[in-house]
């Protein structure tokens, strides 16, 4: 394997690592300004219960986050120093302001939202916890502008083959990034109602009996309920937008070959990029033309237009990207049908008594969202090959001349610390329902609700 | 030179400051709490809370500055961005996976299983003389131009010591300021045995300076430029020489100066950086690619300035917020 592939695994592998984390922090941060709000408003102790316990869940993922993603700005240089010569001019104020407004934010008002608790007053505290939620808002809409951006370029112009900017509100609101935007916060509104519901299932099976599990357990059923649908309408906005601006993401993803009429929507299918056709093909007549473009006969585009003269392909890689959208959408259909029975379960039931199948089937789907957002990700990021950005700069050229040897040392390196931490985080998590399960106590501090003065309890040491 | 006058020349230069002085912030804040993390096998198994606990709320505040640097080198001077990094490809690997377990380490020794917490805090401690280590061995290979000999490998490997066990004092420094008791007594003594990693490893780096090029020698070593510049080694020698006297005398009975190794410190860090800055300057890839050849077009460096104005009063603005709600001696913390 030679430098590019591997340097491509190694990113691949960091920016996967990475997003699993910020996918649980961007959506959690506002959940718990939802739950403090909640106790503020009401003074019902397991508002205070939920939120001490997804707090600690949340200061984990943060730090995971945070380190994370420190291994992504370093390895721009590292790795492809031919991003940042090539796009540097657009890529760099973009990047720079994602540092400036959101991750100075977050990460000063992390320590007070964990630790300043007894040292601030109540309101303080919860502004603290809003500007975290906010901070990792607008880290996402940084980011996801300079995704964007890559998929879908404007605003710039070639001068020697270096990119300048021209037009900043073009950059900003480039054709795909209100689409992607609104995908992936939903993408992060659902892993985290799906990771809730989850936790919470695994309590009430473990008979934890805390009416904030019950509580929990519901918000996380009827949040995931009322995201999915959302999402699998801002999906199918988003797949429009792909066919409009990248056709040949679109081919891949539906293993479509010949452009023409009549595309049928393919539930399973074997592509075979040799013989460039699709073995043990299942389909749904029509399906493909009719949501693609909402006809029947309606046009999808063929991988085969995407190929030079002289043979070389000018589209991604089709399997990858074929199996990875039907990972992802097929998730997504059985987090609807989950969290709609969910539905009429807690109507019937209540969360207290509810049968004991349905509470395994949310606690497997704990991390459901992960497998969707990564399935998500790969669909558009393997997509936009060969190009790094869209028709502006390929992925080759951007790559550095490190021997391939060190580009896979260190690759085996972080997927091994990556493995060892993701065990580990997952088993802390279920350490720490575990111990919640068992009615350990969460924190023996009184919490005082906004306005109310604050009783001083002294703690040992304070 | 008319101030403001051609943006190809003062943008880049602003910027290049910009840079340093993250560089700088973040090498003593983060040198603090990495340091506090390098002491961290010194300390009783009931005292490492209270180390963890005066950094806790600071430390991701801190790294984020190292975030800051490299972006600003990121975006302020592109193809500087990848030369310096792909020579420093594999000390940057090893700070990356220290940074990366000290961080974790930080959440998991508190939240994992109590059996589990010994092995975090060792890897609180490995994480941390791996960043701290990798940081010092770049600094070398950065003074010596980056080329990978024998020799300079060597120094750089020298370097990487120096600065570690300088981590070490500003952390134990810190841990004066911020701890009472017996801890605070045993954080005098930490900083005497570190200070000498401080005086060597700014005068290992003072006196290998000037002769890796002619160039700097003679930005030193001229006159009158000579005499301009004595007050930096005069002051830089007065400050270890108070160092040197605090931490004989430390603690005192009313707990008075326990700010002062770090106040110093901090100077000491600062007057050693501006050195560096005034050697290497104009080039950012020493001697070989200077801040205006490497510099990005000053339309996308206008707009960062822009926004920069206005955010970086304000960061420096809740950072001091913090600092100051976590005031006073740390306790133990909690996470409520």
């Amino acid at each position: 394997m030679d430098t590019l592939i591997l340097s491509r695994i190694q990113f691949g592998a960091n920016i996967s690592f990475h997003i699993l984390f910020p996918t649980i922090t961007i959506a959690l941060g506002w959940v718990l300004l939802f739950f403090k709000l909640r106790f503020n408003a009401t003074g019902e102790q397991k508002w205070m219960d939920a939120y001490m316990f997804w707090v600690k869940i949340f200061a984990l993922s943060f730090a995971m986050g945070v380190v994370s993603g420190i291994t992504m700005s370093f390895q721009f240089g590292t790795n492809w120093p031919g991003f940042m010569e090539t796009v540097g001019n657009v890529a760099g104020p973009l990047l720079a302001y994602e540092v400036m407004t959101a991750f100075f934010l977050e990460a000063v008002f992390l320590g007070i939202m964990l630790f300043g608790a007894s040292r601030v007053k109540p309101w303080v505290h919860t502004l603290a916890t809003f500007l975290v939620a906010f901070g990792t808002t607008m880290s996402t809409f940084w980011i996801i502008v300079l995704n964007s951006w890559m998929h879908t370029p404007q605003g710039y112009e070639l001068r020697d083959g270096v990119v300048f900017a021209t037009d900043w509100l073009a950059i900003i609101f480039n054709p795909s990034m209100p689409y992607r935007l609104v995908h992936m916060l939903l993408a992060s509104g659902l892993t985290v109602a799906f990771l809730i519901a989850g936790i919470s299932a695994l309590r009430l099976l473990w008979g934890d009996r805390a009416e904030s599990v019950k509580t929990t357990l519901r918000f996380g059923i009827i949040t995931g309920a009322a995201l999915i649908p959302l999402q699998i309408l801002a999906g199918d906005f988003h797949g429009l937008n792909t066919l409009e601006h990248q056709p040949a993401k679109v081919a891949a993803m539906e293993g479509n070959w010949e452009t023409g009429p009549n595309v049928p929507l393919l539930l399973f299918a074997v592509p075979d990029e040799e013989a460039r056709e699709n073995n043990f093909e299942v389909g749904i007549p029509n399906g493909a033309s009719l949501i693609l473009t909402h006809e029947l006969d309606g046009v999808v585009p063929g991988l085969n237009d995407f190929v030079a003269e002289d043979g070389t392909e000018l589209h991604p890689p089709v399997a990858p990207v074929f199996y990875s959208f039907r990972i992802m959408v097929g998730t997504g259909m059985a987090m609807l049908a989950l969290s709609w029975a969910g539905l009429y379960l807690l109507r019937r039931y209540g969360a207290g008594d509810m049968p004991t199948l349905p509470l395994y089937g949310f606690a497997a789907m704990s991390f459901s969202g992960w497998i969707a957002t990564l399935a998500g990700w790969y669909t558009t990021e393997i997509g936009r090959q060969p190009w790094l950005v869209q028709g502006v700069l390929s992925t080759k050229d951007a790559v550095s001349d490190v021997p391939a040897g060190m580009v896979l040392g260190t690759l085996l390196g972080y997927l091994a610390i990556y493995a060892a931490l993701t065990f580990a985080y997952i088993a802390v998590i279920t350490y720490l329902a575990r111990k919640a399960s068992r009615g350990e106590p969460l924190s023996s501090r009184r919490y005082p609700r906004s306005g109310e003065a604050e009783v001083a309890v002294m703690h040992p040491g304070e | 030179m008319e101030l403001f006058g051609d943006p190809a020349i003062w943008l880049p230069w602003t910027f290049a400051a910009l840079m340093g002085l993250s560089i700088l912030i973040y090498v003593i804040l983060d040198g603090f709490d990495l340091g506090v993390g390098l002491l961290m096998p010194l300390a009783e198994e009931t005292e490492k809370d209270r180390l963890v606990a005066s950094i806790g709320p600071f430390w991701d505040a801190n790294e984020t500055w190292l975030v800051l640097a490299i972006g600003l080198l990121l975006v302020a001077f592109p193809p500087a961005h990848g030369i310096i990094l792909t020579a420093l490809y594999f000390p940057v690997f090893v700070m990356l996976v220290g940074l990366i377990l000290r961080g974790v380490s930080f959440e998991f020794r508190a939240k994992a299983p109590i059996t589990q917490k010994p092995r975090w805090n060792a890897a609180f401690f490995v994480g941390s003389l791996m960043a701290s280590m990798s940081q010092g061995f770049m600094l070398g290979m950065y003074v010596m131009g980056l080329t990978w000999t024998v020799s300079h490998i060597a120094f750089a490997l020298l370097t990487a010591v120096f600065l570690t066990v300088g981590y070490s004092f500003i952390g134990a420094a810190w841990l004066i300021a911020k701890t009472d008791g017996i801890l605070q007594r045993r954080a005098v003594g930490w900083a005497r045995g570190g200070i000498w990693g401080l005086i060597l490893g700014i005068g290992a780096i003072s006196l290998a300076t000037p002769f890796v090029s002619p160039r700097i020698f003679d930005k030193w070593f001229s006159l009158p430029e000579f005499l301009y510049l004595s007050p930096m080694p005069i002051l830089s020698l007065a400050l270890v020489a108070y160092l040197w006297w605090q931490i004989r005398h430390l603690p005192r009975a009313d707990d008075r100066m326990a700010w002062g190794p770090f106040a110093a410190a901090m100077a000491l860090f600062a007057l050693a950086f501006a050195g560096m800055a005034y050697s290497f300057y104009p080039y950012v890839v020493p001697e070989q690619i200077t801040i205006y050849d490497a510099a990005a077009a000053p339309e996308s460096l206008f707009i960062i300035l822009l926004g920069t104005l206005f955010v970086l009063p304000a960061i420096l603005g809740y950072t001091v917020l913090s600092y100051y709600i976590f005031r006073g001696k740390a306790t133990e913390l909690r996470y409520d």
